[in-house]
């Protein structure tokens, strides 16, 4: 017992912002292990949509999206090319708007705010809603530049702290044993899956709280793949992930819910179990078993 | 099913290669004998007084051609430094905020067209509305009425070389809470660095050996270029077209050919430099 207080002890004393980290994660650790505690009729929702619809020019991509995404929980979405879960997912971060002639009608609210606003700070928005691309999106920098420099744009911190904060978020995506020794080399020099993890890295260093991953793994070898999956399933002790995909199999391995979109409309939304084994759309069921898609 | 004969395709074949063979020949022997006569012609005449003295009058036999070497550079320089931030962000304008709007394509439009101006009437022009008011030819007008001829070569690859860069990287930088000005310079620019470069290097290239517009703007002198501002500058395109066609002396003629040398020579140079950028951007 005494030694115990004692190392805890030593742990506090030390004012090193890597103990600060340290802290951090293990009160992560204590909440997350509370929120597995917690029965499942006190989910708390993170992000929904009420009446979404999306226009490219005049023509509708998303009709009437209602959605509720869990906190702390993987949300995929599914669906054939083309039916629009790309679409729905670049609305969450407003990212649509750096091409004209997009708009979108109804609401969508993140922690109960309507981020649809005209009124919200983008910048703030999108640093708390991270995204991950379909093709890995390495900044023409190093390995560490590409992490700190989002880093600094958001935060004050000293020298040290970054480089903390860099190993950190390189540790969580499971990249920092194989680029530790080259820091210093182009990010564009990193293979695929490695660039891609760099990415999701680069995501959760700025500290947000919702995910979005745009078929982050299908420019990625299966290997690769299946690590990227160990990724997710660790993040999501700390982030809201939604996660759009082509890959059956992968929404089955990492969501615990499912949401199948057929021409912008959601036909299906319910635990992933229940919409893989069960579903109760005959739609769903046909693309899930294969029959079209 | 009845097969069709491959002796059609093989004979297809074989004459594309010898047009290819064809047209390399005659593009090649172009180039190598312009580079083989200037080098004929121009390697008698240089010396190291040839190109640290200054030119003479005609008939003094040993002139070199130092102060029109300074000449242009000033001048180019001076074009470069004039047009270079305008043609820049214009074509940043033109690539990142512009794409679609009408005031872009009115801006593209008008390049497009700037670019298919004979420089000559470039020259003419600046002659009309700096020349006379300002009552002299100097060497500023001469960077005035190049760095009108560099402004659409630049904005144009300034806009093409940011268009290759993917929109994914565009919206990856703004989808980490970066606003447009620092994703457009940081991320952006930043991937298209090698290849503004070159754009920059190449239109640079392109109006050092201009000719016709700096006849009516910076004209021509035999002194060194203490009057950039106020005066006729020296500059080597003038004097190659002075000594090789309105000298009467040999020895003039001579000079031409040795300046052309040196003005190939560096022009080579700048070209290789910017392949050397290039290849580096492929790597």
């Amino acid at each position: 017992m005494s030694t115990q207080i004692q190392d805890e002890r030593k742990v506090l004393t030390i004012p090193s912002p890597k103990a600060k980290l340290r802290e951090i994660a293990i009160a992560d650790r204590m909440n997350s292990s509370l929120e597995e505690a917690t029965p499942v009729q006190e989910r708390r929702i993170k992000i929904e949509t009420r009446n979404l619809n999306f226009f490219y020019g005049k023509q509708q991509a998303l009709f009437d999206n209602n959605l509720q995404i869990d906190d702390k929980r993987v949300t995929a979405i599914i669906g054939p090319s083309g039916c629009g879960k790309s679409t729905h997912l670049r609305v969450y971060n407003r990212i649509f708007e750096l091409y004209g002639g997009q708009r979108t009608t109804g609401e969508v609210l993140i922690d109960g705010k309507n981020i649809l606003d005209p009124n919200v700070d983008l910048l703030e928005l999108r640093r708390k809603i991270g995204m991950i691309f379909q093709k890995p999106t390495p900044f023409p920098m190093t390995v560490f530049e590409n992490i700190a420099y989002p880093l600094r744009l958001h935060f004050k911190l000293g020298k040290s702290e970054i480089a903390d904060r860099v190993e950190e978020s390189l540790r969580n995506a499971s990249l920092w044993e194989e680029v530790k020794d080259k820091l210093g080399t182009s990010g564009l020099a990193l293979s695929g899956g490695q660039q891609q993890r760099l990415c999701i890295a680069r995501a959760i260093a700025v500290q947000p709280e919702v995910l979005l991953m745009d078929e982050p793994t299908s420019a990625i070898d299966p290997v690769v793949t299946l690590k990227i999956e160990e990724t997710i399933l660790e993040l999501k002790k700390r982030f809201t992930i939604v996660i759009v995909t082509h890959n059956m199999q992968q929404a089955g391995r990492v969501s615990d819910y499912t949401a199948f979109f057929y021409r912008g409309k959601i036909v299906e939304f319910g635990e992933t179990s229940q919409v893989f084994t069960n579903p109760r759309e005959k739609k769903t069921e046909e693309y899930i078993t294969g029959r079209f898609g | 099913m009845k097969r069709r004969s491959p002796v059609f395709r093989k004979i297809e074949e074989r004459a594309a290669r010898v047009v290819s063979i064809l047209i390399l020949t005659v593009s090649l022997g172009a180039m190598l004998g312009i580079i083989g006569t200037t080098l004929i012609r121009g390697l008698p005449v240089l010396s190291w007084s040839f190109i640290t003295q200054p030119s003479k009058p005609y008939g003094i036999e040993s002139s070199g051609i130092a102060n029109a070497f300074q000449g242009t550079l000033y001048i180019t320089a001076m074009a470069t430094l004039i047009t270079l931030p305008l043609a820049v962000l214009g074509g940043i304008w033109l690539a990142e905020f512009g794409r679609n709007s009408r005031l872009g394509n009115a801006i593209r439009f008008c390049a497009n067209v700037m670019m298919g101006i004979p420089s000559i009437i470039t020259g003419l022009f600046i002659y009309a509305v700096w020349v006379v008011p300002t009552g002299h030819f100097s060497g500023f007008a001469g960077s005035l009425a190049l760095g009108i001829i560099m402004f659409p070569i630049v904005l144009r690859t300034t806009e093409d070389m940011l268009l290759l860069v993917p929109d994914s990287l565009r919206e990856a930088s703004l989808a980490l809470g970066m606003n447009r000005v620092r994703a457009t310079l940081q991320v952006v620019c930043r991937s298209a660095k090698s290849g503004l470069i070159t754009g920059i290097l190449m239109a640079f290239a392109r109006v050092s050996g201009e000719t016709a517009p700096l006849l009516f703007t910076a004209l021509w002198s035999n002194s060194w270029c203490g009057h950039y501002f106020s005066g006729p500058t020296a500059n080597l395109p003038v004097l190659i077209t002075e000594y090789t066609t309105n000298s009467p002396y040999e020895a003039q003629h001579a000079a031409g050919w040795g300046a052309a040398l040196v003005m190939m020579i560096v022009i080579l140079a700048l070209n290789l430099l910017v392949r050397y950028f290039f290849t580096e951007r492929k790597a």
